[in-house]
């Protein structure tokens, strides 16, 4: 648990940050973003985001690393045959609660 | 376009933010209690944005120029739709309302305005946030009580759902364009770095974060430009 305090400055921050990063351009600017590096490394931006913060977080969110693991595998398969967010989602939360309940039977 | 049209285009969206916010709940209740958790929902409306500032909030080492920075590079993206959207918008969507409504700008309810053909009201656009706002929030404040009254076992499944949503957002993209592909297993490789390299180790969780991402984006932009603005949606 973290003090109140904190939270608030936390909160704020993020709060102010997020809103300012969309609010500033939408009044102001009217243009197009003309240079075509930036707007590429924009577009990689979310994807990176992502995978870095799934890998390898991923494998200490659960009791033991195996589930973990196991959630990614399943949930990247998942993926790969086509299921949609929240169906990959939810083979994620299966693996891990057959994994972590068969740990827990042995 | 009327209110009442974006109430129903924002529906499909809301649904999708309920289950999504509700393991952003369940993540945030191991650390805050219910209604800490749901105002984080309620004031900041992203998803990739509000985990990595957990992430900080839990890290005991964490900063608040580290939050700041975290926040500004994960959400840039939303400049970059807010000035895509700009060009979208009604001539009589004026200043007031665009400072009231910027908060709307979300990967999800961004595509669903720009894909429409007319150009995009400040009633119609209001309405689409209406459903999304209220199932981000609301999501999350299920998810954070349930996480405070579940057994861990449960939790810990639940709690990978939102990694699970993440794989789904990235590895079709993957697939589709060999470029993020290699983007994001340079991201990957870099975190691991982070986590697993002792010299590395006493970088703080957001800042990994940040390195990885900017590292990775930037070596995917400069060898492999893209042609289009294609936006991400994550």
């Amino acid at each position: 648990m973290i003090a109140t305090q904190d939270y608030v400055v936390f909160l704020l921050v993020m709060a102010g940050v997020t809103y300012l990063l969309r609010a500033v351009p939408f009044v102001l600017l009217k243009g197009k973003l003309k240079s075509r590096f930036w707007r590429s490394f924009l577009a990689y931006v979310p994807y990176t985001v992502l995978a870095a913060m799934t890998v390898p977080a991923i494998f200490y969110a659960t009791e033991n690393k195996l589930s973990g693991a196991c959630a990614l595998v399943t949930a990247v398969l998942a993926s790969l045959l086509g299921l949609g967010l929240v169906g990959v989602a939810a083979v994620a939360c299966v693996t891990v609660l057959g994994v972590d309940g068969l740990m827990m039977l042995l | 376009m009327k209110f009442s049209n974006g109430v129903k285009d924002g529906l499909p969206i809301g649904l999708g933010y309920f289950a999504v916010s509700f393991s952003f709940g369940i993540a945030g209740s191991k650390l805050l209690s219910w209604p800490l958790v749901t105002f984080i929902s309620m004031t900041n409306l992203t998803s990739a944005g509000q985990f990595a500032g957990l992430q900080i909030m839990a890290d005991a080492a964490g900063t608040f120029i580290e939050m700041a920075i975290a926040t500004f590079f994960i959400n840039l993206r939303y400049s970059l739709m807010a000035i895509s959207l700009s060009q979208k918008v009604a001539p009589n969507f004026g200043t007031f309302k665009r400072l009231l409504l910027a908060t709307g700008i979300t990967d999800e309810i961004y595509a669903l305005a720009v894909s429409r053909t007319e150009p995009v009201t400040a009633r119609y656009f209001a309405g689409l946030m209406v459903l999304p706002y209220i199932g981000w929030s609301s999501g999350t404040l299920c998810g954070s009580v349930c996480g405070e009254i579940l057994p861990a076992i449960v939790t810990n499944a639940l709690g990978v759902a939102l990694y699970g949503m993440f794989v789904a957002i990235v590895v079709p993209q993957m697939k589709a364009h060999r470029p993020t592909l290699i983007a994001v297993l340079i991201a990957i490789a870099c975190s691991l770095a982070f986590k697993y390299v002792p010299a590395l180790s006493g970088v703080t969780v957001g800042f990994a974060i940040i390195i990885c991402a900017l590292v990775a984006s930037l070596i995917g932009a400069a060898l492999f430009p893209v042609k289009d603005e294609s936006e991400g949606e994550a």
